[in-house]
């Protein structure tokens, strides 16, 4: 086992997180107000193809990046006025947004490269540099002083425990979740951004491979706070990596490496590794008595 | 008494119509004419016997997921879970038919029916176990159990059960006595290519049980009691934990029943990633068909159609792809999801 | 410092408000009474710009205002606690209460600024309010001063209580009430929404009473008295009365020893409890809310969690304590809850689906192997005939129970537990939101099925109610049966000062 923990290993697990972490934190912000997001998937792959793109045509990252997170709030946006609006189910809203894009980027590669899913490879300059495992990890605080010291996240976490309660203090409550689901979009897109063009260097079908799914399971992992939610995403960042040094050299097979979030999650729902208490309000559309 | 059963219509075409509309902007978009790609999507679905037999094939899966879903619902559970458990089923279906191959035909299709059905239905039950038990939200649990199903019968395939040299993920063939019958061979006209086979109309058979099931017995009034209000449920005597767990076990061994269609009517034998995401678009049939075996069998022909025109989508026009279907159907779920767009007005009118 | 003229608001049919005017004077407690569903309520939300009117004036400061929102009547020094708290739990007192007008900047709010004033107004009144503390840690009547205290944060001069003291054990209404002379001392203006004529008399200066939307009188408390104030209330001279032969008792159906229940949380809700119910009498259980009577009725449904349960339950002799729901029921158990929107109907299901409910199992209802069919046309029949004998209306077996008025439902509910003739019924709140025709109705029902020689355990906090209805009747509190009483010997006061401990109030 010595060998194992490199390194190498330790980076390795640092930028497999960082997505998932972008991904938990922004759907922190939208469940934390009372908006189940599990169109985290969806949000990262609209980030990743958008990215891509972008770079592919305007020769830059950095604008790849900015339109990513425009394509992410867009996306956060529908989700949004699906639920607050006219009060769809979140996760109904949810899983077909998911679904949308299990076709939709693939529908325009199509279009823009005559491919069946992929855009153009991207040459190595116009890749992103490591920026976004950093802005990943000080996010964590950031969040943290966000939720409890400012006027947004105080408003936020009202919103999602008792709309209601908010409500009669004055707040518009649909604004306040609004924000929240949206940045759920800007920061999932930047971790699907560096999904596309930070980590491979192109967008390939489905590329996103269930983070969406993973971040949603750090997020209650970790009990819809940043520290654990992050502790969570560097356990799971840790078993991808584990997987992936693994591959052919252990007799282990890879697919139980790749079970360990899923199984961790079910046995923390389960309850045997303490409650995982959601926001109080998460997933029912407020309505004015 | 009319009018009711029409709005009830109403809405889901009303959903279907927005999302074709959304729809045809992205063809638009990208550079195509929606009228052209639309009559191709929903034209060659309408041929004889190739679109029919393929619509038919293709609805078979979504009737049983979509029933799936809609069993749970009722219970007022949401199961996200349907393409887990058709993949649990799927692969123990297939090892059912590899491990007893030697068995008559007559015992090896019920065998390998009863290991789809029984399964799916292990695999749906333990999420309702946790959430009975523990009070885990069964949308959670379901997608994380959607992820160990496909792992597991990845593993098992691929250690177990794969043929020797094979550069793809499947298990060796099932055994000639477990196959089902094609409709090709007792439907005249009707060519055998076509997988199109009798697990369609068990399919529909599955329809009128559960009708029956649901509204017919007292099993079933308690589950729709369940999930129409537990409190009420619970004063009643209905325990309701045992009727979570039995919705998702029945939910389960529904979606199970995919694998009859798929491996002992088709491919006859487990085929990695074989689901076109079956199980999601159950989620979308349920919704669309008000969770209703009619509306599911009418939901299923819908989406069933879309999935073979998808096909002629991709050859026939210059930029489209068969992709556009998977968008549609997303689009349907969210018009469906967020009816109060359309009930808007009623509403706000009755307010005042 | 307020006045409403001629304030009306419409609900779907209900008529909530119908022209109500009244005036509360500065510096003055103000009391609001009338019966459940008078309109109190709506008339106190509409003055804190919770709902707008659809017609009339509110005037603040001799001026006429809009209130588009709450802020606006916040702007203009008006406050309210709500009867159920409008606290988000998790959050801190200070955070609580700086919600929505947060001090300092929108990048660092100045928590430690706020919870400084937060503590020197909660000495000024003599609080006690911990501004660090989480809300969820604190205990009802500390909760209540939490959102007095984010009324007063708001600088508010008019504070409007709806239901202070219906959470509260007698000795934090004391408590409360002593705040709120302490208020109005101060110069501030307090009106307080209720029911219970004692209070009335106890805390205020003046008194409007409200009946069917309409104000019905305003009096000065000291000219008034509780016979004026509830022949007001009620629109007619005497209290209800029922027409009952007395009680022929038989053999005990229902024997409770050393019962208790604790909730979730750990909290004791029934302590010790015993007592016995035999068949042919109706016994009555009083009590403020919040005492124990849910929870008494669950237990002895079956409804209660059984790891958080101790004693005995006996229902015709046999031990039943553990026993489900369903095996009680078998056993001749009916029960009308008190909550018949959550408990006692499926609301979207249609009246022939809800008539079976607890009966689903068995014959007439379920036929065939195991019992797994359900009999459509002996559902049909059985239906009608309880719609015809309960005079539901409309008698629509296919309607869903949603679209029934609140009288009705609650004569589906009764009717379905009635007809089967249950050996020992449970009746909670039975007329809670049903009209006078309707009360009558159920009260002549229950008392037949008493001479039919049921065991009957009625639980109301409508202490008429159970005064004329019951043959014997307890008093609960804290959980505790607190004393047993002659229904028809006993004064009010007699029975008020059993349930609230003989503490003020």
């Amino acid at each position: 086992m010595g060998q194992i923990l490199t390194l190498a290993f330790l980076f390795s697990a640092l930028r497999l997180s960082t997505p998932l972490l972008l991904a938990a934190l922004g759907g922190l912000y939208s469940e934390r107000g009372g908006v189940i997001n599990i169109a985290l998937e969806a949000l990262l792959l609209a980030g990743a193809f958008t990215a891509a793109v972008v770079t592919h045509f305007a020769g830059n990252p950095w604008l790849g990046l900015l339109a990513a997170i425009a394509a992410g709030a867009a996306v956060a946006l529908v989700h949004g006025i699906a639920c607050i609006r006219f009060r769809a189910d979140q996760v109904v809203s949810g899983t077909a947004i998911n679904i949308v894009f299990l076709g939709l980027p693939q529908l325009l590669a199509g279009a823009f490269f005559a491919s069946t899913g992929a855009t153009p490879q991207l040459p190595k300059g116009q890749l992103l540099p490591n920026a976004p495992i950093v802005l990943a990890f000080a996010l964590v605080p950031v969040t943290w002083y966000v939720l409890n010291r400012t006027r947004f996240g105080l408003r936020l976490r009202a919103v999602g425990e008792n709309p209601e309660a908010a409500d009669t203090a004055g707040l518009d409550v649909a604004r306040v979740r609004y924000a929240g689901v949206v940045l759920s979009g800007v920061l999932a897109a930047i971790g699907g951004a560096y999904l596309s063009i930070g980590q491979a260097s192109l967008f390939t079908r489905n590329m996103s491979a269930g983070r969406g799914f993973i971040a949603l399971a750090a997020l209650i992992f970790g009990k819809w706070r940043p520290v654990q939610t992050m502790l969570a995403c560097l356990l799971f960042g840790a078993a991808d990596a584990l997987s992936i040094q693994m591959q052919g050299v252990s007799r282990i097979p890879v697919q139980f490496i790749q079970l360990i979030p899923y199984v961790l999650t079910l046995v923390v729902l389960a309850g045997f590794i303490g409650q995982s208490r959601a926001p109080r309000a998460l997933g029912i559309p407020y309505v004015k008595k | 008494m009319k009018a009711p059963a029409l709005r009830q219509l109403l809405f889901p075409l009303a959903a279907v119509l927005a999302a074709f509309a959304a729809g045809a902007l992205l063809v638009l978009a990208v550079g195509d004419r929606p009228l052209i790609t639309y009559s191709l999507l929903l034209g060659s679905a309408a041929t004889w016997p190739d679109g029919i037999g393929y619509t038919l094939f293709y609805a078979t899966p979504l009737i049983f997921t979509g029933l799936a879903v809609a069993v749970a619902f009722r219970c007022g559970l949401l199961n996200i879970g349907a393409e887990g458990q058709l993949c649990v089923a799927a692969f123990v279906t297939a090892w059912a038919g590899i491990t007893f191959a030697a068995l008559p035909s007559l015992a090896l299709v019920p065998l390998c029916c009863l290991a789809a059905i029984l399964s799916g239905g292990v695999w749906g039950a333990i999420p309702g176990v946790l959430k009975a038990r523990f009070g885990a939200h069964e949308v959670i649990t379901t997608i994380m159990l959607n992820f160990v199903a496909v792992a597991l019968a990845s593993y098992f395939t691929q250690y177990h059960y794969k043929p020797v040299g094979d550069p793809i993920l499947e298990t060796v063939p099932i055994g000639e006595g477990a196959h089902i019958a094609r409709l090709g061979r007792f439907v005249p006209g009707f060519p055998e290519r076509l997988p199109t086979n009798v697990a369609f109309f068990l399919a529909l058979l599955a329809c009128v049980l559960v009708y029956l099931f649901l509204w017919r017995t007292r099993f079933g009034y308690a589950i729709r009691a369940t999930g129409a209000s537990p409190a009420a449920a619970q004063y009643g005597g209905i325990s309701t934990g045992r009727q979570i767990v039995l919705a998702m076990a029945l939910s389960g061994g529904l979606a199970g029943m995919v694998a009859i269609n798929e491996v002992l009517g088709y491919r006859y034998r487990y085929y990695d990633s074989f689901s076109a995401g079956y199980g999601f678009t159950g989620i979308a049939v349920a919704l669309l068909g008000r969770n209703h075996p009619l509306g599911v069998v009418l939901a299923s022909l819908l989406f069933g159609a879309l999935l073979r025109g998808g096909l002629f989508v991709d050859i026939f026009t210059e930029h489209v792809s068969k992709d556009l279907v998977m968008v549609l159907q997303g689009l349907i779920i969210l018009f469906v999801a967020a009816e109060a767009l359309f009930r808007g007005r009623l509403r706000r009118r009755a307010v005042r | 410092m307020l006045e409403l003229r001629g304030i009306s608001k419409r609900f779907g049919d209900v008529l909530a408000n119908d022209g109500v005017t009244l005036a509360v004077e500065p510096g003055t407690i103000h009391a609001i009474v009338g019966e459940n569903g008078a309109g109190k309520s709506t008339a106190m939300r509409i003055a804190y710009g919770f709902y707008t009117p659809d017609a009339g004036d509110i005037v603040i400061d001799g001026a006429p205002r809009r209130l588009a929102s709450p802020h606006d009547a916040i702007a203009l020094g008006v406050g309210m606690v709500h009867q159920h708290f409008m606290l988000v739990e998790p959050m801190t007192v200070a955070e609580n209460i700086v919600l929505g007008i947060e001090p300092g900047s929108p990048w660092q709010i100045d928590l430690a600024g706020a919870a400084a004033r937060i503590r020197a107004l909660s000495q000024e009144l003599g609080l006690e309010i911990d501004p660090l503390a989480r809300v969820e840690q604190l205990s009802v009547g500390q909760q209540q001063r939490v959102e007095l205290l984010k009324a007063l944060y708001r600088q508010a001069r008019l504070l409007i209580l709806d239901e202070p003291t219906a959470v509260l054990s007698p000795q934090a209404v004391g408590e409360l009430f002593a705040i709120l002379r302490q208020m109005r001392a101060q110069g501030k203006t307090v009106v307080i929404v209720t029911h219970k004529l004692s209070e009335v008399l106890a805390i205020s200066d003046q008194v409007t009473v409200m009946r069917d939307g309409r104000v019905v009188g305003q009096r000065q408390t000291a000219e008034t008295s509780a016979a004026e104030l509830a022949r007001l209330m009620v629109g007619r001279d005497v209290l209800l009365r029922v027409e009952k032969p007395p009680a022929h008792p038989g053999e005990p159906v229902l024997a409770l020893h050393d019962v208790s229940l604790a909730d979730a949380a750990g909290h004791q809700r029934l302590s010790a409890v015993s007592f016995e119910v035999r068949a042919g009498e109706i016994v009555g259980v009083a009590g403020i809310e919040g005492n124990g009577q849910t929870e008494l009725v669950e237990v002895v449904a079956g409804l209660a969690g059984d790891d958080r349960l101790a004693g005995t339950i006996l229902l015709a002799g046999s031990d039943v304590t553990y026993l489900s729901v369903r095996a009680r029921r078998h056993r001749g158990v009916g029960h009308v809850p008190e909550d018949r929107h959550r408990r006692g109907l499926l609301l979207d299901f249609d009246l022939a689906e809800n008539s079976i409910l607890g009966a689903d199992d068995r014959p007439p209802v379920a036929v065939g192997p195991a019992y797994a069919w359900l009999d459509r046309e002996a559902i049909r029949v059985r239906g009608e005939r309880l719609l015809a004998d309960y005079d539901v209306r409309p008698a629509d077996l296919s309607l869903p129970a949603r679209s029934l008025s609140g009288g009705n439902q609650q004569k589906l509910v009764l009717g379905r537990e009635l007809a089967p003739s249950p050996r020992l019924l449970l009746v909670a709140q039975p007329t809670r939101g049903v009209d006078i025709g309707g009360i009558e109705f159920i009260h002549r029902r229950l008392v037949e099925l008493r001479d039919k020689g049921c065991a009957i355990l009625l639980v109301s906090s409508e202490l008429e109610e159970v005064t004329a209805l019951a043959d014997r009747l307890l008093v609960l509190r804290g959980g505790r049966i607190v004393g047993e009483v002659d229904p028809r010997q006993a004064s009010a006061e007699e029975i008020g000062l059993l349930m609230t401990g003989g503490a003020a109030a």
